[in-house]
């Protein structure tokens, strides 16, 4: 019956109430660290370079020139500005999975409006996109909220579903514009006059809408913090109970968040046609709709993190591309990256929430 | 009734690959866990078995089609439960959050995949297309006296082992759930883990395991896509992602018995393909018929949500992560 | 009594930095009934926890039957001999009862489930319960499920039964029935704790009586040496009497007027019937009931958050205007908006009354952050306010922006209160407002009630103790499965008598 033999467990786990900033940064700083130790090695092993050599190639194919450094600072804008966009609803606890599908409707109408409102005068139509672009992206967000705030409806799922509609509904319209005939792709839309597209600043187009998600992010950041709607978002995600005892309506105020948060993605939509490729596919998105949520979720949905993070992830890309263009590897291998990574990031919240206590001294260990 | 046969047996293809997606991630979900790397476990089974039958075919001159079949099946689930492990360890002994996790598995194991999937054959020395033929012809291969006996024959008999074996898994799983022991503890860690916890079930042993069981059987999805669907070779085109979320889809479809898992996959895969079927339609509005799949599951969430009933709500500790002394 | 069964030695626990238990030793012997008495928060659930196997000791020994054992998990207790009746059952809803005995045991004939239910029905005979082994848990009432908990625990072999407040939920009946059944497994040799604080229920049960304070083991006496004084004094250390203060009614206006008041929950079961009463400024006005019989929906209607079937009405009268307010189908936004002035401190403090992520600051604009036209919040009044609340009611926190759910419970209820008392309210509604309390905490709320009384504002309190509710409050208002079972004069009012109406359930009504 009873063990005499069973010893106490080896490591045994208690919550912390909280711990210093700089502690905190130190375990984020020390979790990337390790993880690019780990990739280091996946790359050598795989390509036999050696890793400070991959290293030092990636910074290269990130910031190595001018361009580089646009494309970059593009990938980054494209999920920073996707981030800002979940982030409200995120802070809702409301799993908003749909950002890929509310930036391919934003898409859509823009490559829509430079296809068949070509003529309008190029402030009207900027204009034009920029409402109907965030109408779009609103609107795909606002089903799931209304089923999610009247029937309770699992919005991870309704949202994650949305994201496929929107892709047949965009293979709906490449085959529509076909151009040329045949070729299933839309092409470049308006390659000669480019109407709609955004003017070129300081050498490059990507000025524009680095200008729009870094004014995006200021607003989402003062949104948050300092705005009755902000306050009402925290109240929300924090206990639904509590918001209705404050005569809060959270049916309202997800509805409210929801076509924010998809408008918000429909611009970033805008910007991937208008502002980048100035063609439309099921990859416009590419997969940042769900990569932004990874970053919204670790960046704690403050804007400078949202921006940090996205940049850290764009560099990869870019510097992964780098790698594998230079030894004939396909360009898949950043994603690869980016999952090591992000899997060491997320892995190392357990540090700063938990503490772990060893049998033998008792002793803490961060 | 050509038509109908022809999309009888496209149907049966593409709902094997999502059976396979489905019946793991229920194991899964049944343990409180929702995976949403499902889409990167695919991919992770699917290029496992893809490698490893590739390396032993261009080793060999006489590769024999049983190692081929089981060298696949082994390296798929071993490598769709590396993934698996992954998030598990991730989700359960670090408490990540379980979505964020899962998505980011879903990166990762289509960034491993698609970059070995193409790049294999240069890694190997070698330029033409990535084939496997020999495995590829023994997962094909059907029951050949009895897929011959005219239209039952290709109704039922005309595919390969793997479509069998999927059937044969759902039900199984739906026995072991409903009417093992085993089954029943793994249930309770899924509904109310305190309570498994306090009836002396180790929840953090049956999560794991059923992570990493359920990855795999994901997995054979993958090595069923990669073998069969697409006949031994690799496509960089985002189909098993698709695919991989569809299977999540059809979880939900199925509420959660892998009984129903059987005839969903199927109508996943006629609603899937019943575009080629309808006359009249030009190559745009295929595209709108081929939402259907979604918008179905769509239309099955919504309904679910309203009827409110309680044997056909997910499990409830579902997402959580557990904490024996949380207070 | 025999040899100790379980001894602790020197066995501490700590969450964070509140100490649950301190070097707490103390022995169990075998065959005996022994009610763990103590106050809410003394530290009598993470302590039995601890036997379980829910929590590990951050120090100290646990010898079960003279050996030294590490209890890591619940398998390693059942191990022992040692099962638990939680407070909060550890059921799955959608299983059946027979499922929910079998969970986690090893079988050699798999699921039979057959074979558990004649078990069941075994067990059932031998100590004198009622269960249907097929019956689904979420068809089940409060105690059926306790029933069940207990059931399991027996199946499991379990030499040593923990029960944790297991009458806290059941009615005079239940318990009564519950007893029965725990001499019948005394009889049977089974050593039973009872983790309780309700003194006359552990002087008719037990054999013995260990008194747990802030933690810390006291002492233990046996009961047939033990008075109900006496337990008190252990208790809570020296001789309380309770001594509240009750000041005379000055001058007693009506505020509100509830008639006919019915409600259902969302599980289709009606939780209120036809409730009527008067609630008068300058008053307390008690409401009495074991917990769970329409208390909750009772006040959530009148704050406009709960739904009534037609014909009720919730009349307020304005002490402003002396105009007269229909507040039935009003959200709490609109009653706001119409000028009534009504606070509510309700029972879940930090899932209802607070934020718990957030800081005393903004924790104390919940419920006006809306006024005014700007889109941007008011900062600067709320942490006036708080540093307000912070000085007078002396809560102790590192800081307006350390999030509320890290203060400890009687700092959270100051928060709680003190924000509701500020709004000037002219009725006041508090539902177990000096639950988890210690006893200056307590005091402190019942002088802040008393001086909103004595500034004309209806106080209704909602509370457990009957001894507290006969010295504080004006009025009871007793309640029974939802219905008014009567009001009676607080000044006047028997004990015997409100527990008598507490319990009297209607003829022909169902109880839930």
């Amino acid at each position: 019956m009873a063990k005499e033999t069973k010893k106490e467990p080896l490591i045994r786990l208690t919550k912390r109430d909280g711990m210093p900033a700089y502690k905190k940064l130190l375990i984020r700083c020390i979790s990337l660290l390790m993880a690019c130790v780990i990739c280091g090695f996946v790359i050598y092993a795989i390509t036999g370079l050696n890793p400070v050599e991959v290293y030092s190639t990636m910074v290269s194919g990130a910031f190595g020139t001018r361009t580089r450094i646009w494309s970059t600072v593009k990938e980054m804008m494209m999920l920073a500005c996707i981030a800002i966009g979940l982030a409200p609803a995120f802070k809702m606890r409301f799993w908003n999975i749909g950002a890929e599908g509310q930036v391919l409707v934003g898409g859509i109408v823009t490559a829509g409006c430079m296809i068949y409102l070509r003529a309008l005068p190029p402030i009207v139509l900027f204009s034009l996109m920029f409402v109907v672009s965030a109408a779009a992206g609103a609107l795909w967000g606002l089903l799931p909220a209304v089923f999610k705030a009247k029937y309770n409806t699992n919005e991870t799922l309704f949202t994650l579903m949305m994201n496929y509609v929107a892709i047949q509904l965009t293979s709906f319209f490449v085959a529509k514009w076909e151009n040329p005939f045949g070729s299933n792709t839309v092409g470049v839309i308006n390659q000669n006059s480019q109407e709609g597209w955004f003017p070129p600043v300081m050498g490059s187009r990507v000025f524009m809408s680095a200008d729009i998600v870094l004014i995006l992010a200021v607003l989402m950041f003062v949104y948050l913090k300092y705005t009755k709607h902000g306050y009402e978002i925290s109240v929300v995600g924090e206990s639904e109970n509590t918001a209705r005892y404050a005569g809060i309506s959270v049916g309202w105020v997800t509805i409210r968040t929801m076509l924010l948060s998809g408008a918000i993605c429909g611009l970033a939509g805008f910007m991937a046609v208008a502002g980048a490729s100035h063609t439309i596919s099921t990859s416009t998105a590419g997969g940042r709709g769900f990569t932004a949520i990874i970053v919204a979720w670790l960046a704690k949905f403050d804007s400078g993190a949202m921006l940090l993070i996205s940049l850290l992830l764009a560099f990869l890309q870019s510097g992964a591309g780098e790698i594998a263009s230079k030894c004939k590897l396909n360009s898949y291998a950043s994603e690869m990256i980016t999952g090591i990574i992000l899997f060491f990031i997320l892995g190392s919240e357990f540090f700063i929430n938990f503490k772990l206590m060893f049998r033998k001294h008792g002793k803490e260990e961060a | 009734m050509q038509g109908f046969i022809s999309l009888f047996q496209a149907a049966v293809f593409f709902g094997t690959v999502i059976m396979f997606g489905c019946i793991g991630e229920i194991i899964t979900e049944k343990a409180g866990n929702l995976n949403l790397g499902v889409p990167g476990i695919m991919y992770l089974g699917g290029i496992s078995s893809l490698a490893a039958v590739f390396i032993y075919e261009g080793s060999t001159d006489t590769p024999s089609s049983a190692v081929c079949v089981l060298l696949a099946l082994l390296a798929s689930f071993a490598g769709a439960s590396f993934g698996g492990l992954i998030y598990a360890f991730l989700t359960i002994t670090l408490r990540a959050n379980q979505n964020v996790t899962g998505l980011a598995l879903s990166i990762f194991g289509s960034g491993v995949a698609n970059f070995f999937g193409g790049s294999l054959n240069t890694l190997a020395g070698r330029f033409e297309q990535i084939s496997v033929p020999v495995t590829s012809a023994a997962f094909r291969q059907n029951i050949a006296p009895l897929a011959n006996m005219g239209i039952i024959g290709k109704l039922f008999f005309s595919y390969g082992f793997m479509v069998y074996l999927a059937v044969i898994l759902a039900i199984v799983t739906q026995l072991f759930m409903q009417h093992t022991m085993t089954g029943l503890n793994l249930r309770t860690v899924g509904e109310n883990p305190q309570a498994a916890d306090a009836a002396g079930i180790n929840v953090t042993a049956h999560k794991y395991l059923a992570i990493c069981i359920g990855a795999g059987i994901c997995g054979f999805g993958g090595v069923y896509y990669v073998m069969d669907y697409i006949k031994g070779t690799w496509a960089n085109d985002g189909s098993i992602e698709k695919l991989g979320w569809l299977s999540v889809a059809l979880v939900i479809f199925a509420t959660w018995k892998a009984k129903n898992a059987i005839w969903g996959a199927y109508l996943f895969g006629v609603l899937y393909w019943m575009y080629l079927y309808i006359p009249g339609l030009t190559r745009a509005s295929q595209e709108i018929f081929k939402m259907l799949p979604y918008v179905v599951t769509i239309v099955v969430l919504v309904f679910t949500s309203l009827t409110n009933s309680r044997e056909k709500q997910p499990p409830a500790a579902l997402g959580q992560s557990y904490f024996r002394e949380e207070r | 009594m025999s040899e100790a069964v379980i001894s602790l030695r020197n066995v501490s626990k700590s969450f964070g930095s509140v100490h649950a238990n301190e070097n707490v030793s103390m022995d169990i012997y075998k065959g005996e009934i022994l009610s763990l008495l103590g106050e809410n928060g003394s530290g009598k659930t993470t302590l039995m926890n601890m036997l379980s196997g829910i929590y590990y000791p951050d120090h100290g020994e646990i010898k079960v039957n003279g050996k030294v054992v590490n209890i890591r998990d619940p398998k390693d207790a059942f191990d022992c001999g040692i099962g638990m009746v939680h407070q909060h059952f550890k059921l799955v809803d959608v299983f059946s009862a027979a499922e929910n005995v079998v969970i986690g045991i090893k079988r050699e004939h798999g699921l039979d489930l057959r074979g558990v239910s004649n078990d069941i029905r075994k067990i059932c005979d031998k100590y004198g319960f009622v269960m249907d082994p097929a019956k689904k848990v979420y068809d089940m009432s409060v105690s059926e499920k306790q029933t069940l908990e207990i059931i399991k625990v027996i199946y499991r072999g379990a030499d040593i039964l923990i029960l944790d407040e297991p009458t806290a939920v059941l009615t005079p009946q239940e318990t009564e029935k519950l007893f029965d059944v725990i001499r019948n497994m005394k009889k049977d040799g089974k050593t039973v704790i009872i983790i309780t604080h309700k003194l006359h229920e552990v002087l008719s049960i037990s054999d013995r009586v260990a008194i747990l304070r802030k933690g810390e083991y006291v002492d233990s006496i046996e009961t047939r040496d033990a008075t109900e004084e006496r337990l008190t004094e252990m208790m809570v250390g020296e001789k309380v009497e309770l001594n509240i203060e009750r000041p005379e009614i000055k001058e007693k206006k009506i505020r509100l007027r509830v008639s006919h008041l019915s409600c259902y929950n969302s599980d289709g079961l009606k939780v209120l019937e036809d409730v009527s009463f008067d609630a008068y400024g300058g008053e307390i006005l008690g409401v009495a009931g074991v917990s769970g019989n329409g208390q909750k929906e009772l006040l959530e209607s009148v704050a406009g958050l709960q739904n009534s079937m037609p014909g009720a009405s919730i009349k307020y009268y304005s002490p402003d205007d002396d105009k007269e307010y229909e507040l039935i189908g009003l959200t709490p936004r609109k009653i706001r908006q119409l000028g009534v002035h009504l606070s509510f401190v309700p029972e879940d403090r930090l899932g209802m009354g607070l934020v718990g992520s957030m800081g005393m600051s903004d924790n104390m604009m919940l419920k006006d952050y809306n006024e005014g036209r700007s889109i941007f919040t008011d900062k600067k009044k709320p942490r006036e306010l708080a540093e307000q609340i912070l000085n007078d009611l002396n809560v102790v926190t590192p800081g307006l922006s350390t999030p509320v759910r890290r203060l400890s419970g009687g700092n959270v209820q100051k928060v709680l209160v003190g924000r509701e008392i500020s709004a000037s309210p002219a009725v006041l509604m508090t539902a177990y407002a000096v639950r988890g309390l210690d006893i200056n905490t307590s005091y402190t709320i019942y002088r802040l009630l008393n001086e909103q009384k004595k500034a004309g504002v209806a106080v209704i309190y909602v509370g457990e103790d009957l001894d507290v509710l006969m010295e504080l409050c004006d009025r009871i208002l007793v309640l029974c499965s939802g219905r008014v079972n009567g009001i009676l004069d607080g000044r006047s009012a028997k004990k015997e008598e409100i527990g008598r109406l507490m319990t009297l359930v209607s003829a022909g009504k169902e109880k839930r």
